[in-house]
């Protein structure tokens, strides 16, 4: 599909569409991508090989399920204030730490925020602990009390 | 503070269900039968996989199966986190508008922690610049009006580690 028209991010039409129309109800059957290539009016392989190349691009993070949050375990928003010298060595420790899923330097004097998962909040509140006594810095636990958006994917602009 | 609803707490969450939310979580392979690879790979058989997952999608374990794009590779390069202060009693009814909004992916309450952490509404807001996310950050000030008590926005500098929700395959 060389040569055809490309959006911003350098995606064509049709990838376009892949990204769009299956962020949710992929099929549960024995095999899902023929039935997109169904959908869309090519061969199983076309749909394969471009669902690879936007793996590799980094255009897809994955193809997969998105769990809602505490429903089978348990997570956590957590943020620390680390001075700016110590930030990528303390980073790296938490990064490290088990159940540490996001981590990100942000634009505050909180300025390193991450995710933490477990099978219960028991076991989450451990590792905090254990960040806590491991970097000498307090760990604000910022667990979710209301969920008020559904994540239903989100649409990529074509044009 | 933190609402530990007990009709949450899902019993019926083994560990096969465990273990396959592991496995599609970081991604189906792409192969022609996916789900028969998961089965081999925890040793049950596809058809189990599958109504697995229908099972955790109807009792909500699982919130969708499908694609999950990358919005900083896609262009939407300024990833906000925007943080509210509103009045508690307000939360429930402003977290709903402000969820609603097509530009907010993800929107959610939280504890404040006074004083260092007043902020007790959570929305992330994605576009193309950082001017873009202040000018939906306003679309944000407007709705709110009175309600907004105090906001911050904050930018992430560095993706210091990214993986996605996962939950881990063993307790």
């Amino acid at each position: 599909m060389d040569g055809e028209f490309r959006n911003q991010s350098g995606l064509t039409e049709f990838q376009a569409n892949l990204l769009n129309d299956f962020q949710r109800d992929f099929p549960l059957c024995p095999q899902p991508y023929k039935v997109l290539a169904e959908q869309l009016g090519v061969e199983e392989k076309i749909v394969l090989d471009h669902l690879q190349k936007l793996e590799e691009q980094k255009f897809i993070s994955r193809i997969g399920a998105v769990v809602t949050p505490h429903k089978a375990g348990w997570s956590t928003l957590a943020a620390m204030s680390v001075p700016e010298e110590d930030l990528e060595e303390i980073a790296e420790t938490v990064s490290a730490c088990p159940g540490v899923n996001h981590n990100y330097e942000r634009s505050h004097d909180i300025n390193l925020w991450f995710v933490v998962t477990g099978p219960d909040r028991f076991a989450v509140e451990t590792i905090l602990d254990e960040i806590e006594a491991t970097t000498g810095i307090d760990v604000l636990n910022l667990p979710l009390v209301e969920a008020y958006q559904l994540d239903l994917g989100f649409p990529i602009q074509w044009n | 503070m933190n609402n530990i609803r007990p009709q949450d707490q899902v019993n019926a969450f083994d560990e096969i269900d465990r273990a396959i939310v592991a496995a599609t979580q970081s991604g189906l392979p792409l192969v022609a039968a996916p789900y028969e690879a998961v089965a081999a790979e925890i040793g049950i058989s596809a058809d189990e996989v599958m109504t697995r997952l229908q099972a955790m999608l109807k009792n909500g374990i699982i919130r969708r199966i499908g694609v999950v794009p990358n919005h900083y590779a896609l262009g939407l390069k300024a990833n906000g986190m925007s943080v509210w202060q509103v009045p508690e009693e307000q939360v429930n009814e402003l977290g709903k508008r402000v969820g609603a909004l097509d530009f907010v992916t993800h929107c959610y309450s939280r504890p404040q922690h006074l004083p260092d952490w007043p902020y007790n509404l959570f929305a992330m807001v994605h576009g193309k610049s950082r001017d873009e996310v202040f000018e939906k950050v306003q679309v944000i000030a407007d709705l709110l009006d009175d309600a907004d008590q105090g906001h911050d926005v904050l930018f992430s500098s560095k993706i210091l580690k990214k993986t996605g929700l996962r939950i881990s395959r063993s307790q």
